[in-house]
Parts: C-alpha cells; sequence; structure tokens
C-alpha cells in the first residue's frame, strides 16, 4: 500500500499553490462575495491552466486525469480560500453527467466550453418543499414525434440564470413502477424558449455564482437532448452524485485545512493574560482534535477517490466521506473561530466564510441524514 | 409546580408586546439587515410603549417591574428573528451600572431617557487586544481638574453607532495593579474627541450596529464617574449575572424557536409516499432528542432565572449556563439546517438567518472558555 502522491500529482498540487498564491486576493474575494459578482479573470486563468475539467478526457480540452487528481486540485483551492475555491470548483456543476451519460455529439457541445471557461453548467434536480428527495420530482418531459417537451418548475439551481445549459432531471414515464423507469436526464440549452429564471437571492456562501428557481414552461428540445438512457434518470442522477460527493469531500477537506492553517496562525501570535493562545492547554487539544478530524477526512476523501479511479463505484464510501470531510470543515472552521474570538465573527478575519463555506458543502447535494441513508442502503439495504 | 410565575400582567404585557412586535419590528426586519442598523424611532417606540428598562427602579424614570418582565422581552425580541434592537443589552446589561452606580444626578439626567427610548446605551470595555482579557485594556483616563481626558480605542461595541451614551471602561495609568486601576465613565454622544470608527461587517447580527469606538483626548466631567474611581472590575464583576443570565435566556429562546420550527417543517414535509419526514424514525428520534434537550434547557433557565430575582448568588451557575445554553444553539442551529438540507443554504429560508446570528453567543460577553475558567476558579479546581 502507498499513500503517496505520484510525480504527477505532486506537480498539479504544486501547480494549484503557485496559482492561488498569484491570483487569489482575500479582499477581491471578500468584495466579489459580497456584490455577487464573479471572478471571470481568476476563472480564465485556472482554465488556462488546466485545472477545470482536469479528468476530462484531452479531446474535450481536459487531461485525461483522474477524479483524484480533479479532487488535489479543489483540495487547494479551497484550502487557500473557500470561497473562491468554491466559485472556481462549481462552475462546472452538472458537467460530469454530460462526461460519464453523453454521447459523443454532446460531450463535444457541451464539455470543453466548460473546461475552456466559456460557459457555466447547471444541474437542474431539485424542486420546492421536497427536501432532497429526488424520487418526488414533478417536472415532465413529454415524447414528441422530433423530440421532447419540458414543463416543470426547479428551485434553487446553482448557476442558475448564467449556466449555458441545464443538466435537468424530469419524469418520463409516470406508468413505471420504481423511481428508476420513471425518470430520464436531458441536457437542456439556456436559450431555449420558455426558460425563465428567478434570482434566487443571497445564499449562505457561493455568491459569487448565481442560484435561481430555473421554470421551464413547455420547453421543446429535440430527440438529441435526452442524456444517456430513457428511464435511466434516477440511477444516473445517483452515480453523478456519487462522484461528486467525493469531489465535495475534497473541497471540504481543502476549507477544513485553510481554516485550521489561519487559526494556527493566529494562536501562535495572539496574546491574553501574558502569554500566547498556542500556550493554553485547551488550544493543544483543540488543535489536536482539528488535526484528527482533517486526518481522518482527507484520508477518507482519498480513498473515495482513489477507489472511485479505479472504476469501481462504491457510493457507501463517496457518502461517507463527503458526510465526514463535510462534518469536519464545519467543526474545524467552528473551532477556528472561536480561537479568533469576536475578530472570528468578523468578515474580513475570513474564518467566518471558511465556516459558512463548509456548511453549505454540509448541506449541499444531500445533508447527513441524506448520506446515512446512502450509507445504510449499500450495507442493509438489500437484506429487507 | 411552575418555577416561574408569570401573573395576568405578564401575560398582558407579553400580548401587548407581542403585537408591537408583529406591527413595528417584524415588518421591517428585512430593510434593518440591509441597512445594518435599527431607526431610533423604533427605539423611541420601544420605550413609548413601555417595553424598555421594565426593570429600573420607577423614582428614577424606569418602570420598576420585576425581572420576568426583562425575560419576556427577551423571548419576543427572540421570536421576531433579527438582533438589531438589542433591548436586552440596554435595559439589562448596560443600564443597570447607571442604576447601580450613577450618582443622583446622573441618575435623574440619565434613566428617563434610557426608558423613553430617547438615550440608546452601549458598554465599551473589549479592545483590539483586550478581548477575553479584560485586564489588559489600554484606554487610560486621566483626571484634569474637574474633567477626566480619555484615550483609547474600543472595538466589537453592540449598539455603536446608534448609542446615544456609552459606559466606558479605562485605566488609571498610575495604578500598576490593572485589577485596580480600571474605572467606569459615562460619555455622552458629541462630547468632542468621541468618535466611531468602522461599522465592522460581520457573519450576522446584521441588524445589529456593531462598531468600533475611538477617545482622542476626549473630555468629560469628572462626575461622569460610575461608582468609585479605580474599583471598575469589583462593578464589573457584581453586574456579570444579570449579564450572563440574560445570555442564557436569550440561548434558550432561541433553541425553542429554532425546534419549534424544525419540527414544523418535518410534520408538513412528506416523502413520496406522503409519509411526513417527522414520522421516519432517525428523524423523529433526532427531534425527541433536541426538544429534551430544550427542555433540560428550559428548567436550568427558569430555576436560576427564580434565584437570580429572589436575590441569590449564583454567579457559578449563570457562568455554567451561559456557556452551555450558547454551545446548545450551535448543536440545535446546526441540526435544524441539516434537517431542512439545501434549502437552508438561501438567505429566504430565514431559518439560515438564526444560525449566522447564534454563531456569536458562544462568543460574545465572555467566551465560553471564559466561563469555564470562572467556573473552575469558583469551584476550587
Amino acid at each position: 500500500m502507498d499513500f503517496t502522491l505520484t510525480k504527477s500529482q505532486k506537480e498539479i498540487q504544486k501547480a494549484v499553490r503557485d496559482f492561488v498564491k498569484g491570483e487569489f486576493d482575500k479582499d477581491m474575494g471578500l468584495d466579489l462575495e459580497k456584490e455577487r459578482a464573479y471572478p471571470a479573470e481568476v476563472l480564465a486563468a485556472a482554465c488556462d491552466l488546466g485545472f477545470i475539467g482536469i479528468h476530462f478526457p484531452e479531446k474535450y480540452a481536459g487531461a485525461d486525469m483522474g477524479l483524484f487528481e480533479n479532487c488535489l486540485i479543489g483540495e487547494e483551492l479551497c484550502r487557500k480560500d473557500s470561497t473562491l475555491g468554491l466559485a472556481l470548483m462549481l462552475t462546472g456543476y452538472g458537467a460530469e453527467c454530460i462526461l460519464r451519460f453523453g454521447n459523443e455529439a454532446q460531450k463535444e457541445k457541451y464539455l470543453p466550453v466548460v473546461a475552456d471557461g466559456k460557459a457555466f453548467s447547471a444541474a437542474a434536480f431539485l424542486e420546492a418543499g421536497q427536501g432532497f428527495d429526488l424520487r418526488t420530482v414533478q417536472t415532465t418531459a413529454r415524447k414528441e414525434a422530433d423530440g421532447w417537451v419540458i414543463s416543470g418548475a426547479k428551485s434553487l439551481v446553482l448557476n442558475g440564470g448564467k449556466a449555458g445549459f441545464y443538466v435537468v432531471l424530469c419524469r418520463t414515464d409516470d406508468a413505471a413502477p420504481g423511481p428508476d423507469g420513471r425518470m430520464s436526464m436531458f441536457v437542456v440549452d439556456a436559450g431555449l424558449p420558455g426558460i425563465s429564471c428567478r434570482d434566487a437571492g443571497r445564499r449562505m456562501s457561493c455568491n459569487m455564482l448565481p442560484a435561481a428557481d430555473v421554470t421551464f414552461d413547455s420547453v421543446k428540445v429535440g430527440a438529441d437532448a435526452l442524456l444517456g438512457s430513457e428511464g435511466k434518470g434516477f440511477s444516473q442522477v445517483n452515480a453523478y452524485f456519487n462522484e461528486l460527493r467525493v469531489v465535495l469531500a475534497a473541497l471540504a477537506v481543502g476549507i477544513a485545512q485553510g481554516a485550521y492553517e489561519k487559526a494556527l496562525d493566529y494562536i501562535k501570535q495572539r496574546e491574553q493574560f501574558g502569554k500566547k493562545l498556542v500556550e493554553f492547554h485547551i488550544t493543544w487539544h483543540k488543535v489536536a482534535a482539528m488535526a484528527t478530524q482533517i486526518e481522518c477526512a482527507r484520508t477518507l476523501a482519498y480513498r473515495a477517490a482513489w477507489i472511485f479511479d479505479q472504476g469501481r463505484l462504491d457510493a457507501g464510501l463517496a457518502a461517507m466521506a463527503k458526510m465526514t470531510a463535510a462534518k469536519t470543515a464545519v467543526a474545524v472552521a467552528y473551532e477556528a473561530i472561536q480561537l479568533y474570538g469576536g475578530y472570528g465573527f468578523m468578515t474580513e478575519y475570513e474564518v467566518e466564510h471558511f465556516y459558512r463555506d463548509a456548511k453549505f458543502i454540509d448541506l449541499f447535494c444531500g445533508a447527513v441524514g441524506v448520506q446515512k441513508d446512502v450509507i445504510a442502503e449499500t450495507i442493509v439495504g438489500k437484506i429487507k | 409546580m411552575d418555577i416561574l410565575h408569570y401573573t395576568e400582567a405578564h401575560e398582558a404585557f407579553r400580548k401587548r408586546l407581542r403585537a408591537f412586535c408583529e406591527k413595528e419590528i417584524i415588518p421591517h426586519v428585512e430593510e434593518w439587515e440591509a441597512n445594518h442598523i435599527v431607526p431610533k424611532s423604533t427605539w423611541k417606540a420601544m420605550g413609548r410603549e413601555g417595553f424598555l428598562c421594565t426593570n429600573a427602579p420607577a423614582e428614577y424614570g424606569g418602570h420598576g417591574l420585576d425581572f420576568l418582565y426583562s425575560v419576556i422581552v427577551a423571548e419576543e425580541l427572540a421570536r421576531t428573528n433579527h438582533t438589531g434592537l438589542a433591548a436586552p443589552l440596554h435595559s439589562d446589561i448596560v443600564v443597570p451600572y447607571i442604576v447601580s452606580y450613577g450618582s443622583e444626578e446622573i441618575k435623574k439626567k440619565y434613566i428617563p431617557g434610557c426608558t423613553s427610548g430617547d438615550i440608546i446605551t452601549a458598554v465599551a470595555m473589549t479592545e483590539p487586544d483586550a478581548g477575553s482579557d479584560v485586564a489588559a485594556m489600554t484606554t487610560i483616563a486621566v483626571e484634569d481638574g474637574d474633567e477626566v481626558v480619555l484615550n483609547g480605542s474600543k472595538t466589537f461595541i453592540t449598539n455603536g453607532i446608534n448609542a446615544d451614551l456609552v459606559v466606558v471602561a479605562a485605566k488609571d495609568p498610575a495604578v500598576e495593579n490593572p485589577h485596580q486601576a480600571v474605572s467606569l465613565y459615562i460619555v455622552e454622544d458629541g462630547t468632542p474627541g468621541f468618535t466611531r470608527g468602522r461599522h465592522l461587517e460581520k457573519m450576522g447580527f446584521h441588524s445589529q450596529d456593531t462598531a468600533e469606538l475611538f477617545f482622542t483626548n476626549c473630555r468629560i466631567p469628572r462626575k461622569n464617574l460610575l461608582g468609585e474611581k479605580n474599583m471598575g472590575f469589583v462593578m464589573l464583576m457584581e453586574k456579570l449575572q444579570q449579564e450572563r443570565l440574560i445570555c442564557a435566556v436569550m440561548a434558550q429562546f432561541a433553541v425553542e424557536i429554532m425546534v419549534e420550527a424544525v419540527v414544523g417543517y418535518c410534520k408538513s414535509t412528506k416523502d413520496t409516499t406522503g409519509k411526513p419526514y417527522s414520522k421516519h424514525q432517525a428523524i423523529n428520534f433526532q427531534l425527541v432528542e433536541m426538544m429534551t434537550e430544550a427542555h433540560i434547557g428550559r428548567v436550568f433557565m427558569e430555576k436560576l432565572v427564580a434565584d437570580h430575582m429572589e436575590g441569590k448568588n449564583v454567579v457559578r451557575e449563570t457562568c455554567m449556563a451561559k456557556y452551555w445554553h450558547t454551545d446548545l444553539t450551535q448543536t440545535i442551529s446546526n441540526q435544524v439546517l441539516d434537517l431542512i438540507g439545501e434549502e437552508a443554504t438561501a438567505e429566504r429560508s430565514l431559518i439560515l438567518r438564526g444560525w449566522r446570528d447564534l454563531r456569536v453567543l458562544p462568543i460574545f460577553a465572555g467566551t465560553n472558555e471564559i466561563m469555564k475558567l470562572v467556573v473552575g476558579k469558583m469551584s476550587g479546581l
């Protein structure tokens, strides 16, 4: 067993570290998040270096790398600045649905524009008032002679309003006995008539990216809009989530590491009661707990990414990694705020946005209850 | 047997206040959150209706009511889902310094205005390099004839922008022992040399005008001294009990409101089969655990309020409560968000504001680490 990164992985890691040193700026990050504006130039620079879609094949403007390399990039970006990191890593939200299930024409059309930063993608899955239960999706796609007609409303779609295209989960067969068979996935160009977006307003995190409620009002799409197989939408969504959860785990590890390093710097210089915070025994134990949690989360996240790249889909492990890493990021960033004291609550000291970003990952793509359901399903779901 | 005895008069007061909040506060909260401040006119309306300084003595213009009225104000304000109108801080933390330590002249001069809402108060203790370590403060007060000259800066001051009157802690540079060097002074808005710094941006408390305050050769009359000179630490210690109790009370109500909201959400949100989330067993158990913790918190808090009202010394227990209750706001608010999931990431799901606002509770009014330090010392550990 070898836990060391390969030479090329180390090079990627170093390249990202150099990149964030040059491109990430604290005030820029705080301002953009406040103004809900996007760091377009930083994204362009990241795309030039191949950081976005590194796991896409070369012919689609990727680098033929694995999910592991994509995770390394996300971790390092979020470590330096969790908000900027998420803004870069989530521009391609939903693109893996095309990467994994799309046909040649769809991949050619949609993947290079994401990798080059020319278009954002958006996954339009959730609907209002339904929690995270995707089996309750009400949006329909009705089959016609020359394609499909999509009708329905999706809620809180990240990148909604800005994305070049949407990956939409729709009901296509109400008669099917289970969720599998009932749903299909479509890729829909954002400019089509009948699509309207209403801004969903500010969120706890990721305000550099827009979010919108997206309505599809009898949107006509061609037969070529079907993504993957008809009736396989639900299992495709779940497969996509398995992959996304591994990436989210890596982002959470980066967020935790970044908050932890900020806290370490702070406790070494802040003095109260005539000594540095780092000299207090309770600080030692806080640091020990933070470091241990991060180590656990990273090990799990890396293993989940490695397994994925081995071609062994493990939904339980991906969910464990996402849940553990997100909870770690929340706990570590929480403790970082506590160590900063009053400054921790102040925006300009940054740890508070690490905490908000951590909680966002914790809730995104299924909060802890959903992850536990997924994990248990893989263990005891087959027994019942 | 009830621990606290709310009379019909208390309930009538609560009813009036709740109606006031629904009409004068809740419709404006979004605007105040965006403006990062509550207009002074709302403070005045609170005062006009008798909701400020309920506990201050009637002979000086307060309402002379028992502490339960303060508890009611804290609870009803917690239900408005914003923190800008920091009436509990004003009425039950700052004004008591004036009530207990102000001279006759000071009390007569200021308490009526504090009660009417014409005077909004703040307390300035924390400094950039003196947070938990209050004794490390560097703001100095030097007597010069009939005046005192203040120099220094304070930070994270609640009501900092709105404040018409600030209770400032400052040191006598001639005294070496920091614990015997601190005095408390009253500084009025508009005093030359008293300026406000930035309106600080925060994770939460967006409607709260937290600010930096600067004192540069700020001359105030010597009679603005509260209590005895260099006895500031003793006064701060004496007022600790109520200050920390108020924090625990606010935290407890926040927990109850959060639990109530998530129970409602889980009962009304249904899965594909039409079964509400609250009937999913693991969620059901989690809700039960949250309700149990909220109940334990309620009993602990009410007992402390009763003891406090009887005049008992429960400093140690209120420090326990400040840390325990404010920590509970964190575990509960995080679980509440977890149960709601992705929808709770949007500000339009109003529960998110609670989560953002509550994060400061384990930090302000003495961090929870300081609470444990105090409890440990008082317990002979």
